[in-house]
């Protein structure tokens, strides 16, 4: 199976991602109900639904790998909103800098990719882990990859570890108190709740399974 | 019918050219992105002070637009922050040459978009500064706080010393000095309305919460017996956090969050004011009405701004906006 990512698949994710996004709006706005002000699915969708418009329209043409990362960037800071917008926006800005081999990335090149995502989200929230963030979600998943990176395992591999990393750093939400957002102004009344964002971040890395490790079919 | 503004569609936009119909001397609104800006373009060579904000706290932002207050406001969706794009929009429509100053409450989304717009201006080569208003003493750590009603005080002192001509690093100084001045909290007498109704019960007939927040942020929940009793939970917290001292001035601004009526207003006011005069704290300045609304939620918000000779000149200077003027 090859081991590069191609445009086409970074297109067909974010169009999944998007899709699930759409489906999953009343899940994640419940869950911003119980600790935050319940516009995370509302914003999320109207920012998606941009993303997937965008993606579908076949005129629409990206240089390189970086191009089309910088494209969803500026389509979630202006369409999402709230804090939600200017975080995605930022990880897929940020993941937009580092190196790639034009219209594809290698399995390296993604890990580092989503790592300079990281950083970058993690600068501008200022969140660090178990502070009940997308960062409880994102962080476990990027270190799974770098892990699975290091032992010698397969794209496949390296995808399925970071999606159950994530799952993990999702669910672990549910025991946390909220350190940042408007969750933290519950304070314990917080844990016991899942955290909207980590929950919109875990399917980025469910979606990606599918749509990074098979191949497309009209390529 | 409950309200018109909680479905899709272009209500805020209808809203929006609604205000500038209204206040056509007044304002210009413009639309994706949407910001309202003067109708009168401020003195050239002065710095600019936009702000940002989610819908549904009205009069804040748009009702603060004009001479001595904002140049541009910038609206987002109800209880969500605007954009980059829309600031930067705004930015573009009124900036002078000599910077902006953006007012931004403390909360995450706020902070992050005026960010992304800050490090945009200065690769443009625009000076851009961010004076944050974080006075909600309801939230412990002091770099959580929430802002609240400090902010159309703090715009109000920004766009005075704007408007005198100052620089920008001293529009800067001197907002920030009343930011650091000024302590809020809120109560609501009722849940949240809208737009996406949060609570799942209604308070009790003797029961506030305590520490709310503007975007339906629950409280705490307290019961109370009347106004004075909510009147002294809700003000020693503030008094106690700057703290507030006998022979302190201070400006006081009661807001009701949009479901309060003025007859009641003016019964918490009263009760505030012999609260504060019993602590020897001189009321030098006071507002009372809707100046910082959560839709139509029942309760209000209390600031209080501590006065010196400078700030009380900067806010007594003239001012011409839809909302205040003098």
């Amino acid at each position: 199976m090859a081991q590069e990512i191609t445009l086409g698949q970074l297109r067909r994710w974010l169009i999944l991602y998007a899709d699930r996004i759409i489906a999953e709006e009343e899940q994640l706005t419940r869950l911003d109900a119980a600790i935050g002000d319940a516009d995370h699915g509302v914003n999320m969708r109207r920012g998606l639904e941009k993303v997937r418009e965008r993606l579908l329209d076949e005129e629409t043409q990206y240089a390189d790998v970086g191009a089309f990362f910088r494209s969803i960037a500026m389509t979630l800071i202006s369409a999402v909103g709230g804090a939600a917008g200017p975080l995605y926006g930022t990880f897929f800005l940020r993941a937009a800098t580092s190196p790639h081999n034009g219209e594809r990335v290698d399995l390296p090149q993604f890990t580092r990719m989503l790592r300079f995502g990281l950083d970058g989200l993690q600068q501008r929230g200022k969140a660090h882990i178990n502070d009940k963030t997308m960062v409880d979600t994102i962080q476990p998943a990027v270190e799974a990859m770098e892990a699975a990176l290091a032992s010698g395992q397969s794209l496949a591999v390296a995808l399925a570890a970071a999606k159950q990393a994530a799952r993990l750093g999702m669910e672990h939400t549910i025991e946390i108190r909220a350190n940042k957002g408007r969750a933290s102004y519950l304070g314990d009344r917080s844990i016991g709740h899942q955290d909207p964002g980590a929950t919109s971040a875990y399917f980025l890395f469910e979606t990606a399974v599918v749509a990074l490790s098979t191949p497309v079919p009209k390529e | 019918m409950h309200s018109f503004v909680n479905k899709p569609g272009d209500s805020i936009a209808r809203s929006l050219a609604g205000m500038a119909a209204c206040y056509p001397n007044l304002l210009r609104v413009h639309f994706d992105p949407d910001f309202v800006q003067r109708a009168q373009p401020g003195r050239a060579g002065k710095v600019v002070v936009i702000t940002g904000s989610g819908s549904g706290h009205e009069p804040l932002p748009t009702g603060y637009v004009g001479l001595g207050m904002l140049d541009a406001a910038c609206p987002g969706p109800i209880f969500t922050s605007p954009t980059p794009d829309q600031l930067l929009a705004a930015t573009h429509a009124v900036e002078q040459g000599a910077g902006v100053v953006y007012i931004v409450k403390n909360y995450a989304g706020a902070v992050f978009n005026s960010e992304i717009c800050t490090e945009e201006l200065s690769r443009e080569g625009i000076r851009a500064r961010k004076v944050l208003v974080n006075d909600d003493v309801a939230i412990p750590e002091i770099s959580n706080r929430r802002g609240l009603g400090a902010a159309p005080i703090v715009i109000r002192i920004a766009g005075a010393a704007a408007e005198a001509g100052r620089p920008l690093e001293e529009v800067v100084a001197v907002s920030v000095r009343a930011a650091e001045n000024a302590r809020s909290m809120g109560f609501a007498t009722n849940i949240e309305t809208l737009p996406r109704s949060i609570h799942a019960l209604p308070l009790g007939d003797h029961t506030v919460e305590l520490g709310v927040g503007i975007h339906g942020e629950p409280g705490v929940e307290q019961q109370v017996e009347g106004a004075e009793e909510i009147v002294e939970r809700l003000m020693q917290p503030i008094v106690d956090d700057l703290p507030y001292r006998s022979g302190d001035r201070v400006l006081l601004l009661v807001s009701g969050l949009g479901g309060t009526p003025p007859l009641e207003l003016f019964l918490f006011f009263q009760h505030i004011y012999e609260f504060l005069e019993s602590r020897g704290i001189v009321v030098q300045r006071r507002l009372v009405g809707n100046y910082l609304t959560s839709l139509g939620r029942g309760g209000c918000t209390v600031t209080l701004l501590r006065l010196d000779d400078e700030l009380l000149g900067l806010w007594d200077a003239p001012i011409h906006t839809p909302t205040l003027h003098w």
